[in-house]
């Protein structure tokens, strides 16, 4: 029968014996867990954050940009010419079956006042449209009606910022702001965003309709210009589907012959994202891959310092066989040791991992997720190697003949 | 039913292409009981046949019928269960574990048997009281002498209750007084509780403690007779 109680004593009181080399063999595994923590942290906290942007920009977009134009050979660049408009972002609304919605954008920057407060922020004229494609919702008021962009009133959404600067605590609802002079009634306020992947405070902005930015705020060359539309495709699958229709319609509303180049560029915003999001995702796998190799040379150092041991105790292990140690109460006496450095050397690993990843993200500013799949991950992972490493050392010691162990000098 | 039989024993050894017969063909008999000393000059093959009596070692040939058991057909395993169970060692260089205390020494075999950390205390105790080292507990070999060592190591060969002592040399390593003192603990063990003593030595004077006598040499018995006690 196995003691196992008995056992785990006698293997804590080998540890001990050897202060000095227990305390450098579980250093690698210490490192190793450490590492293997922090690494992966720095990893998912690149990895969150930029899911976080993809989430806050919205799902399956497309935007549609103004191109360059080529008057006479000459190349003009990407946006000299005012190519879109809004009867575009209709007709692809209205043509384009892998289209969800779409939404016109023509922006600009606006000094804009409330009583003694003023504040200069974005103006983006757009339709109701624009809050369905970004994934947008409000938190307070409506949003633009039909007759707000067919008539071109006066009425606005403010995004979170714009309210806290200008309004405090105060309800913003029915209140009136002016922009470059002229008033314009707030109908509802949108719900806070944060960051763009950019690092623009996205709740730094103001809706207004498309047509009253066209005719009141912006002035434009011509009529129903837009500088951007912004498309939401009907899924992930859809997208180049939707790339494909919108180049052919827009080609064809733009009158442009087969050897002309576009007069304007589709990029796929959601597909750029999701290879940053891949790319990071590969480099948290390869964090994890390189300090899972010290982890490993860890148990190598484990297998090391037991196979050492079993040489040095080979008497210790004759006597016990003499007076009926049986096979698996010495491999159990040595494995478990080889166990105990490991998770021993895990658990302190775990909280040099959690503190070196507070360290880090402090002083670089990175951020970072310490996450419980990692912790224990890496502290299973270091157990397994305990007693991997440990089981080679153990089947030896095992396997000694008692009468040599005994003359073993 | 002999407590211990050899039945024609053999222990050949190859040393490269050479055969070293270290046991040819032994048959001894010993009963519950007795307290016997195997006698010879090194390379006898006396230790060899006591690596086979304590189930350290298997014959080559022959059969080893321990409490009418034949060992030869056992497993690594159910050896080292008769060993915890039916043996009690004591060694030449005393084979304690050092850096560790004479209680917990003696406290080894039962780690082995499922005893209860409550029980084997207790048990170590009464065997380092009957050996005369009742306060030496907690004393680690090294701060023992050479005499209290191998107290200690008769405990440890006591204190599961073996039928049978193996003593390989047992007071080589020590002066003649102490050794006067272990011989004599030896006896009132034999003479006490009973307990089998088997005694190796090459010294006349130890050989004359017990009650039997066997001499090797060349791995044959040249002579097997009772001792009387003046």
């Amino acid at each position: 029968m196995i003691n196992i109680p008995s056992t785990f004593k006698i293997s804590l009181r080998a540890l001990r014996v050897n202060k000095m080399r227990s305390a450098l063999t579980m250093l690698g595994i210490i490192i190793g867990v450490g590492a293997v923590i922090a690494m992966v942290a720095v990893g998912s906290g690149a990895s969150q954050k930029i899911a976080e942007q993809i989430s806050s920009m919205g799902s399956n977009l497309l935007i549609v940009l103004p191109g360059a134009t080529t008057s006479g050979g000459v190349r003009m660049g990407s946006g000299t010419q005012p190519t879109l408009s809004t009867s575009d972002t209709e007709a692809i609304i209205k043509e384009s079956s892998a289209v969800a919605d779409a939404a016109p954008i023509l922006n600009g920057t606006s000094q804009v006042i409330v009583g003694h407060m003023n504040w200069s922020t974005s103006i983006m004229g757009t339709t109701a449209s624009y809050l369905n494609v970004r994934d947008w919702d409000l938190s307070a008021g409506r949003s633009f009606i039909t007759q707000d962009v067919k008539g071109a009133t006066k009425v606005c959404l403010l995004g979170q910022t714009v309210v806290d600067n200008l309004f405090g605590d105060q309800n913003p609802i029915g209140q009136a702001i002016r922009i470059q002079n002229m008033p314009f009634t707030v109908i509802g306020v949108l719900a806070r965003k944060g960051q763009s992947a950019q690092g623009q405070d996205q709740d730094d902005t103001i809706l207004v309709p498309v047509t009253t930015a066209q005719k009141k705020l912006f002035g434009t060359q011509f009529p129903g210009m837009v500088r951007i539309i912004i498309i939401k495709a009907k899924s992930a699958e859809d997208l180049p589907v939707a790339e494909n229709q919108i180049n052919a319609l827009l080609r064809q509303r733009h009158h442009l012959g087969q050897k002309q180049d576009n007069d304007f560029t589709v990029r796929n915003l959601t597909q750029i994202m999701q290879a940053a999001a891949q790319s990071t995702r590969v480099m948290t796998l390869l964090l994890g891959a390189i300090a899972s190799v010290s982890l490993l040379v860890g148990g190598i150092g484990i297998m090391n310092i037991m196979l050492v041991s079993v040489t040095e105790r080979t008497r210790e292990i004759g006597i016990r066989m003499a007076i009926g140690a049986k096979t698996w109460d010495i491999r159990l006496q040595f494995i478990i040791e080889a166990l105990t450095l490991s998770l021993i050397g895990g658990v302190l690993g775990i909280v040099t991992g959690i503190s070196a990843t507070m360290i880090l993200s402090s002083l670089s500013g990175w951020p970072t997720i310490v996450s419980p799949v990692a912790i224990v991950t890496a502290f299973g992972f270091s157990g397994f190697i305990g007693i991997f490493f440990g089981f080679y050392p153990a089947y030896k010691a095992s396997l000694l003949n008692p009468i040599d162990a005994l003359r073993y000098e | 039913m002999a407590l211990i039989e050899a039945q024609s024993i053999s222990k050949v050894y190859s040393l490269g292409d050479v055969d070293v017969r270290a046991l040819d063909g032994i048959s001894a008999t010993i009963e519950k009981g007795e307290f016997v000393a195997i006698m010879g000059q090194s390379g006898s093959g006396k230790s060899t046949f006591m690596n086979v009596l304590g189930c350290l070692d298997t014959p080559t040939d022959g059969h080893y019928l321990l409490d009418g058991v034949d060992t030869g057909n056992l497993s690594r395993d159910a050896l080292a269960e008769i060993r915890n169970q039916k043996i009690g060692f004591v060694f030449q260089g005393f084979n304690l574990l050092s850096r560790t205390s004479a209680i917990e020494n003696v406290e080894l075999p039962m780690l082995y048997n499922g005893v209860t950390a409550h029980e084997r205390s207790k048990r170590a105790r009464q065997a380092l009281k009957s050996v005369g080292l009742e306060g030496r507990e907690d004393h680690n070999p090294n701060q023992l002498s050479g005499g209290q060592q191998q107290r200690v190591a008769i405990a440890r060969a006591l204190v599961n209750d073996a039928p049978i002592i193996l003593a390989d040399e047992p007071t080589g390593n020590l002066d003649t007084k102490t050794s006067v003192e272990i011989m004599e603990l030896f006896v009132r063990l034999n003479r006490d509780p009973g307990i089998t003593v088997i005694i190796v030595t090459h010294e006349p004077d130890i050989a004359t403690y017990a009650k039997r006598t066997i001499r090797f040499l060349d791995g044959h018995i040249v002579s097997d007779e009772q001792v009387s006690k003046q």
